[in-house]
Order: C-alpha cells, then structure tokens, then sequence
C-alpha cells in the first residue's frame, strides 16, 4: 500500500489498532475493534469517523451561484448563506458525475465537498463546464481535514468543547466555532441516518481534535468508527453511495433521487433527464428483503421470472435490524413492493421481497 | 495471534485435527481475525464428498463473504450446527468450534499440510 495517499490522522489509527485498506487511493481504517460494535455505538450514542479524504472544492467569484446551479441537479439558489445542501452533479447524458454537498458561504462563495474517488474527476468537470462564468475553482482537498461526529449523543459530546448554542445549529446548516480552542466549520449533518456533525480544519489541528472529542466522549459511550461502519450505517438508512447505487451509468432520477432533481431551472443534464422522466424510468434502485437466509452482496445479479432483471448495488446482515437486506437496481415492471425476485448467491438463487430501502427510520435533529 | 500445537493447517488458513480415521476442519485465529466481525456460514450437506482443496462451506463477515476450502479429501459425516446458527462462536473460539467433521480418504495428504511452526512463519 505503499502509493496510497494518506490523512493526517494515519499514525492515530494504527495507535488505535485499526485495520487499514485501500479506499479510493487512500488508506484509510475499515474498522478498529469491530464494525458490528462501531455500528451499534453509532446508533445508540456516538462515533468519530475520520473523513479528510474527502474532497474539497472552492468556487469563488461573481457567477458562483449561477455556475454551481448549472452545474448540479438541486436548486442552490433555495438555501441561505451558511446552509448546506446536497445534490447529484450530472453528465449531459443525465448519468451521474458524483452526489456532493454544497456549502454556501455567500452568493459569490462555496465549497463543494466531494467523494474521494472523483475529486480529480469533478475538478476537471467543473473547468471544463467553466465557460464565461466568473468563478474561481480551487482543489483544497489536500489542506482541509473532516472529521464526522455521528450519534444521539454528539451533541452533548461537543458541549464539553465548545460554548456555541448548538441548539440553535439546525439540520443542514454550519457555522465557524471555536472547539477547544480551535476555529472549525461544523455542520449539522452526516452520513448514518443519527443526529450528528462534520467538522472541517486545518489539517495540523485535526490530531489534537481527534483525541479531544474521543476523550471526552469516553464516558459517553463513543468510539472511533471506521468506513466498514460507515457504509452499514449509510445503507441501513437508505442513503446512496457513489460507485453502488450512483455512478456514470445511473442517473439520479433511477437512484430514486427525483426530489434532488429541479427539472424546472436549467443544468447540466436537465434535457436528458426531462426524457428519461416522460418516458419512464425502465429501471430503478429499489430495497428488498431476503426471505431465504443468505446474504445479498453488491455486484449479485437478480433476476425474475427466469431472467436477469438487474444487480444487487449494496447488501448486508443489517446490524440494527438483523434481517439480510439489500439494494438492487432492477427493471423498473418488478419494482413494486413486496414482489417477489431472485438473488444469485454462490451460483444458486435465494428469495427475495422489494421492499422500501428505508429500512431504518432516520433520526436527525432538525 | 494464536496457533495451537497438534494441528495440521492449509495456506487457506483451516487448521486440521486428526481423531483416528476422522478429521475436524476449522479456520484459523488468523483467518478470523482478517475477517473481523462473522455473520454467516453456510456448511455443507453430510455425507458430501470433497477432494482436497474443495469449497466446503463459505463464512461471511459484515463485509464479504469468503470461501472456506476443505484441506483433505473424504466424505463429510458431521457438520458442526452451533457455527451455523451462531457464526460469532468463530470469532470467539476458531479453533473450538470446527466446521466439518470428515472421514479421511488417504492420510498421506496430512503431509501437504503445515505444521504450527511452519503456519505460524507463513503468516509471519
């Protein structure tokens, strides 16, 4: 693993004996003790995941608001300054360049926090797309770390380092604070269906703030949790993950992503996904539930009545519900709920139930 | 990691104890350290012949599931149904909780196999 990148916090997680692979070019901690426990601290009181291989991106300038609205499929234009909102970016054939999450400082400043296995892709996508807009596009994934504080109980976890009304943070919004003395930008949001916070900052500082919060969230029950915990949790709360369930031959609108998708103000995409909606979607990513007990897998195909109908895109043993579950996509005539298909697992078909992919109720805080 | 004396273990990581004409197959502290967290195991039917190097079962953790290979050839008489009901008893005793029991076909194989030392270097 020599040529793969890594965060600032690579010593710290081999302190904390986690096993490290290979993600996206960088390498980064699967688990530490074990994802099943990972997982159930999340959801019962809290996890830190370090997350600074994400990306990154600056867009400043005049036309900010006006490009970043060309460039992805939400409306930007709906949310304030020190809002966040999150939203599939879209080739011209509707397919999916990355989902992202937009920051906004101002009308003439955001930053676009990206999937680590397409930061070099959206960068170049957004220069390309550049035109006559008035904007300035910096990659600062390399200085920024992130940290995600995710759980019922981070809030009262971050309480201990910091004096700013955390009550008055609502979902989906940041602001800068001070934590234990350091200048973050916290938002209230996440990846696990929990209640929870991202914080950016300079990467010299993100050491130091690791082992402050999991210090004193000792007593609280926290744990640092790793990406294998990161994906189960994600999953159980029906959130899509770019390379199974999006990827550059999805569109979002297939991803069951319509209600990120303004077809009424125009983007890069719009016409071909207009088609694709009055056409009807001839597949679609739905849930199903396993009725024999075997374990679905991403990548697994599924058919129905004797054919081939699509391919599993995440499965699991779901750590809080117990069930075998997973995500599909399939033709879009078997996507109703509770019909029957077919997973091949090991060369042998097991049954299966669509169901809703909302398999776990999400518990933020708005 | 532990390895315990008196096995025979596979490059698969399965550890092999012989009892007379029988053999119990299992895997290693090793192989289920690497995966982490056991979910499932799928065991195979008694009375199933394999041949040295045979899929016999398959175990899944949280995250993959991977093939467990028969290290010697014979037929299956005993399969162990506590694992397959309760997969963590891997995580928590490999070397306790066996998998398959199998009537050994030709003992000669055994010498394919390494011994503690050689197991504990290749792991190394």
């Amino acid at each position: 693993m020599d040529s793969l990148k890594r965060t600032p916090l690579y010593d710290i997680h081999k302190k904390y004996g986690a096993k490290m692979i290979d993600f996206a070019g960088f390498e980064m901690p699967v688990q530490y003790e074990s994802i099943l426990k990972e997982h159930e601290a999340v959801r019962k009181n809290a996890g830190l995941f370090d997350v600074s291989h994400m990306g990154e991106i600056i867009v400043e300038g005049r036309d900010s608001e006006k490009f970043i609205n060309y460039m992805v499929t939400n409306d930007i234009t709906k949310i304030g300054a020190n809002q966040a909102m999150y939203s599939p970016m879209c080739y011209s054939n509707g397919t999916t360049v990355d989902d992202l999450l937009v920051y906004k400082f101002s009308y003439e400043k955001y930053m676009l926090v990206v999937n680590a296995s397409n930061i070099d892709k959206d960068y170049k996508w957004l220069w390309e797309n550049k035109n006559d807009f008035d904007v300035e596009i910096k990659d600062e994934s390399g200085e920024i770390s992130e940290l995600a504080l995710q759980g019922p109980k981070s809030q009262e976890i971050l309480e201990k380092i910091t004096n700013y009304d955390l009550d008055s943070l609502k979902y989906y919004h940041f602001d800068y604070m001070d934590l234990d003395g350091i200048n973050c930008l916290v938002s209230r949001s996440g990846y696990t269906g929990e209640d929870g916070f991202e914080i950016f900052l300079k990467n010299e500082y993100v050491a130091l703030m690791w082992e402050k919060i999991l210090s004193v969230g000792e007593n609280l029950g926290i744990k640092p949790a790793g990406l294998g915990a990161r994906d189960t949790l994600r999953f159980e709360a029906g959130l899509p993950l770019y390379g199974n369930e999006l990827s550059d031959d999805i569109t979002p609108l297939e991803a069951g992503l319509g209600s990120f998708v303004k077809l009424d103000k125009l983007f890069l995409g719009k016409e071909a996904l207009l088609n694709q909606k009055e056409e009807g979607l001839k597949r679609k990513i739905v849930g199903f539930e396993m009725a024999d007990n075997a374990i679905p897998r991403h990548g697994y195909d599924v058919y129905a009545e004797g054919e081939k109908i699509g391919y599993v895109t995440t499965g699991y043993l779901s750590p809080t519900l117990k069930k075998n579950i997973g995500m599909a996509l399939i033709n879009s005539q078997f996507a109703t709920i509770g019909n029957e298909i077919n997973i091949i697992i090991r060369n042998k078909p097991y049954k299966a139930f669509v169901a809703s992919k909302n398999f776990y109720k999400k518990n933020y805080k708005k | 990691m532990k390895i315990l004396e008196g096995l025979y273990y596979s490059k698969n990581h399965e550890w092999v104890k012989v009892e007379g004409d029988k053999a119990y197959v299992g895997i290693t502290d090793f192989a289920q350290h690497s995966l982490g967290d056991i979910v499932y195991a799928e065991l195979p039917e008694i009375d199933t012949v394999l041949n040295a190097g045979d899929t016999l079962g398959t175990v899944e953790s949280v995250k993959a599931a991977s093939d467990v290979y028969c290290p010697i050839s014979g037929k299956i008489v005993e399969v162990n149904q506590a694992v397959a009901d309760d997969p963590s008893l891997l995580n928590s005793d490999p070397y306790e909780n066996w998998m398959i029991c199998i009537e050994i076909n030709d003992k000669g194989e055994l010498d394919q196999l390494m011994s503690p030392e050689e197991y504990s270097d290749f792991c190394n």
